[in-house]
């Protein structure tokens, strides 16, 4: 295949379950799996790229080996690469790169988990542990501080963070598999418990049960297919850290993979119809989005009043199966359902009150930490009869 | 206001080849930073290898002094005893430049403020080599 040739996602599948305390995470992957390959109209044994993350659950076992174990699969390509929550979209990018290279012409992208039914908590695992959890940093703690650093310099204020929690669930409300599906106002979410200062219970996403898989295609499979497909037109990744000290908790990295997969797409933000914006937290959402562009840095609070996220009227509609702030966040990884959303957009297959006119879609992935390290993704996909 | 005696129930580092001479000045009273003889940049978290250029880095005494960069009050924590609550999690930046992960003790978590000056502190832990280098308002 060529280097520029067209790949496209043929399959896209949500669990539908938010809570599964009978089932075991290896099972949700396979479910997923075949899921994704009802929806494409493929076959197990077509599939001959396999892609997860995070197998199994906070431990170091050999993913590609144990996966390709269980669900019984012949792959001559495999990636496990994790950058947490954000890995699925940079699935995306990797199994475009790989079918272009020949190395698989079916790519499945698989994620479970059921932190909701069976939480475990970790051990000191990391050189960086060493020097954060002693102080009690936890992922909540990590994001907090980047809001009250964004609040600090540029005055964003809860109210402003609050707004993309009304967005989310405005959308909600539309999806039957969510978690949470009534609207809230500003006033809910700013009145809501406070979890760790300035964050409150209502900006930061749920805790769900359940998985998603995808299916990356090569042209020749396509051809043969009636679904349809969504082209993956653009893709970058990038990495945020702490640099010897010098992190800016006001920045992520999708300053750089934004440009990045915009580049590689030939797109420019004018062209963009629907955001998928990984939503781990309020304050990630608002970051997101001044780096990557749709306003200037420190004017994200203004950008997201006046329900400019909402659909299907707003400006940049976001997250229209309700995010991960009220939909779903399975295994606390939410790159994957950015990915869904977004193909849903493009196939006009989007809950009917929020589906929008989109031949355009970023899916955007925040893994990891904004208060520490993380991973930004961006893919650009397109519909069929853009 | 005043600091624990000791830092237990909560989570101790264990320190490694890397990583021990930084604890260990904790525990005699001195914040350890890392600064490259070739390319000057002091940081942290200790890596032997300066992580601008992989010159063996040296060791440093910090000042002390620094600023709250940005805080949390963490309302609940499974690893902190119960009436220490909230946990003060911050970034505290330290007058030789690096941003540091601590926390923020001996202050009403309520007063914290971005920008009030501190310094540092240390709680001894069970293990003799092993102190917690915190933060508290600046006198
Ligand atoms: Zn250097």
């Amino acid at each position: 295949m060529a280097a520029d040739e067209s790949v496209y996602i043929a399959g896209a599948f949500e669990h539908p379950t938010r809570d599964a305390p009978d089932k075991s995470t290896m099972q949700l992957h396979a479910e997923v799996a075949r899921g994704a390959l009802e929806d494409a109209g493929l076959e197990k044994d077509d599939v001959d790229g396999l892609l997860t993350a995070g197998v199994p659950w906070g431990g170091s076992g050999l993913p590609p080996l144990i996966m390709a174990d269980y669900l019984g699969l012949d792959v001559s390509f495999a990636d496990t690469t994790d950058w947490g929550g954000s890995s699925y979209v940079g699935h995306v990018g990797h199994a475009r790169d790989a079918i272009r290279n020949g190395r698989c012409d079916v790519a499945l992208v698989t994620l479970a988990g059921r932190p909701r039914s069976d939480p475990r908590s970790d051990d000191f695992q990391s050189y960086q542990d060493e020097f954060e959890r002693p102080y009690g940093s936890v992922t909540l703690g990590r994001y907090a501080v980047a809001a009250q650093r964004h609040m600090h310099e540029y005055g964003t204020t809860p109210e402003q963070l609050a707004e993309i929690r009304v967005a989310a669930s405005q959308h909600a409300q539309h999806n039957e598999d969510a978690l949470f599906q009534d609207p809230v106002t500003v006033e809910d979410v700013v009145e809501s418990r406070m979890v760790a200062d300035p964050l409150h219970l209502m900006d930061c996403c749920v805790v769900t049960d359940g998985g998603g898989a995808l299916l990356l295609v090569s042209e020749d499979v396509r051809a043969d297919l009636e679904r349809e497909c969504v082209e993956v037109l653009g893709y970058g990744e990038a990495i945020g850290h702490l640099d010897g000290g010098r992190i800016d908790l006001t920045h992520t990295a999708a300053v750089d993979s934004g440009p990045m997969a915009f580049d590689d797409a030939g797109i420019d933000h004018d062209d963009i119809d629907y955001a998928s914006i990984y939503d781990s937290f309020t304050i990630t959402v608002l970051q997101t989005l001044e780096d990557l562009g749709f306003c200037e840095k420190g004017e994200g609070g203004e950008f997201v009043e006046g329900g400019t996220l909402q659909a299907p009227h707003g400006d940049l509609p976001f997250n229209t199966d309700g995010g991960g702030l009220c939909n779903n966040h399975p295994a606390n990884r939410g790159g994957m359902t950015k990915v869904i959303e977004a193909v849903r957009q493009l196939r006009g297959e989007a809950n009917d009150p929020v589906q929008v006119d989109a031949d355009i879609a970023i899916a955007h992935g925040t893994g990891g930490s904004l208060g520490t390290r993380h991973g930004s993704i961006t893919a650009v996909l397109g519909g069929e009869d853009r | 206001m005043s600091l624990p005696e000791t830092w237990e129930p909560r989570p101790v580092p264990p320190a490694n080849p890397e990583t021990e001479r930084f604890w260990s000045a904790a525990a005699d009273g001195t914040l350890l930073l890392r600064e490259c003889p070739d390319c000057g940049l002091v940081y942290h978290y200790p890596s032997a290898l300066c992580p601008d250029c992989f010159t063996e880095a040296e060791w440093r005494e910090a000042s002390g002094d620094g600023t709250v960069y940005s805080f949390s009050l963490l309302r609940n924590h499974g690893d902190w005893p119960e009436d220490d609550l909230p946990v003060v999690f911050a970034y505290v930046e330290l007058e030789e430049g690096p941003r540091v992960i601590t926390n923020i003790l001996d202050c009403p978590p309520q007063d914290v403020e971005v920008g009030m000056d501190v310094t540092v502190a240390f709680v001894p832990t069970d293990t003799e080599d092993v102190a917690i280098p915190v933060f508290v308002p600046a006198e």
